[in-house]
């Protein structure tokens, strides 16, 4: 792959690089927000309920619970 | 008319278009769509372990895909390995330029790299008897902002030079560059999938790209300042962004747009980094103000605070397993909560 060089790009190149990227973006298909939104909505629902943070986690499950109490030397 | 004023105006008239375009596929929003979503429950989390070694700012974290290593890394010129469990120190890595500003864990737990002012991406093998540099990826012209391992031998790269770069470890050399940001690269985030990855950088835009061919395949407008941190959600079809205009944003990639920004008020401080509980419900979203902000993702809502920070919360992170959260400061501590 050639090497780019970003300092020597002219300002010129950099006008040249946006439309033709804009180029590629403006043919995208656009999918309806509110089916977006209903598809990531049902996603997150339905792995809440394993997701410790937000259930919580029992202490007894707890890899992180503070340590404490006796110590066997 | 001169080529620069005709390229203007047909950069104008595309921006239009793809305006429009958006526009016409934007029935609702996050908020309206989910408001018959139960909240999310208040969150309380606890300081479960503080871990203390670092001397300095501490700048970047990254979990390993065991759960329980992970790599902090600090402008106290070292990276330190932590078991989270005990939270003993399992490694310290010494770095040849203290001006550190990223690290990453490989997905195998074999390798860890870091970069910063120096440029340079190096990577070091944690399973030899010693500690050993394997690699020295130089070839960015600004600092390293960013870096994520795909595997043990390829790295994706973000960097000031306003480029982001996917490296071949064998050879030490690029094989793709990405370039299409106007402003330096300040983060990335692979996609599950790992066929692509978004860039958050200092032109206020977030990026997709396609891995193999290197091309930008669509662009994510909102912020009005850099953007510090991006996240990929768990299904791989929308991602999160943190910024220095003190909001966070929801994009969805398949309506090309942002579904949801996170902002309060009261809240004045830039967001420094952000990381997603398991589900993706929960942002946990670091800012200048020493706080670590939880928001429910789908209602908008601030539904917690991590406080304990002496100093700018740096750095933030999810283990793979979701069990718990964990943040750095520049106040040289690391946080375990959950």
């Amino acid at each position: 792959m050639p090497v780019i060089n970003v300092e020597d790009l002219t300002d010129l190149d950099k006008a040249k690089m946006e439309v033709t990227q804009l180029k590629i973006e403006v043919k995208l298909e656009r999918a309806k927000v509110s089916k977006c939104c209903e598809e990531i909505s049902e996603y997150i629902q339905s792995g809440a309920d394993e997701d410790p943070l937000v259930k919580g986690i029992p202490e007894d499950k707890n890899p992180f619970k503070e340590k404490g109490g006796c110590v066997i030397c | 008319m001169g080529e620069m004023e005709q390229m203007k105006k047909e950069a104008e008239a595309l921006k239009t278009q793809i305006e429009a375009a958006r526009k016409a596929v934007h029935d609702t929003d996050m908020a309206s769509a989910a408001s018959g979503v139960a909240p999310a429950p208040r969150v309380q989390l606890k300081t479960r372990r503080n871990l203390k070694g670092h001397l300095a700012k501490i700048y970047a974290m990254h979990w390993s895909t065991d759960n329980r290593l992970m790599v902090s890394a600090s402008q106290d010129g070292k990276l330190l390995i932590w078991d989270s469990h005990s939270g003993n120190k399992v490694n310290a890595v010494p770095l040849k330029s203290s001006w550190v500003m990223t690290c990453a864990y490989a997905p195998s737990g074999n390798l860890v790299a870091s970069g910063g002012l120096d440029n340079m991406c190096t990577v070091y093998n944690l399973k030899t008897p010693v500690i050993k540099t394997v690699k020295e990826l130089d070839a960015h012209t600004g600092y390293l902002s960013c870096a994520r391992f795909l595997s043990d031998t390829e790295v994706l790269t973000a960097s000031g030079d306003t480029t982001c770069a996917l490296w071949d470890l064998e050879t030490g050399k690029q094989k793709t560059v990405f370039l299409n940001h106007v402003g330096d690269c300040m983060c990335l985030s692979l996609s599950p999938d790992m066929n692509s990855f978004v860039s958050g950088a200092c032109d206020s835009l977030a990026k997709l790209w396609d891995i193999r061919d290197g091309q930008c395949k669509q662009t994510f407008l909102g912020h009005t300042s850099d953007i510090n941190a991006i996240s990929f959600y768990p299904g791989g079809n929308a991602i999160i962004t943190g910024s220095d205009d003190c909001t966070c944003k929801m994009y969805d990639l398949r309506a090309d747009q942002e579904l949801i920004t996170y902002q309060d008020a009261a809240l004045n401080s830039g967001v420094t980094s952000l990381a997603l509980s398991m589900s993706g419900r929960l942002i946990f979203a670091g800012y200048d103000d020493f706080n670590c902000n939880i928001w429910d993702s789908l209602k908008g809502e601030k539904v917690g605070v991590l406080s304990g920070h002496d100093n700018r919360v740096s750095c933030t992170g999810v283990p793979p397993d979701g069990m718990c959260v964990c943040t750095g400061s520049w106040d040289s501590f690391l946080k375990i909560w959950n």
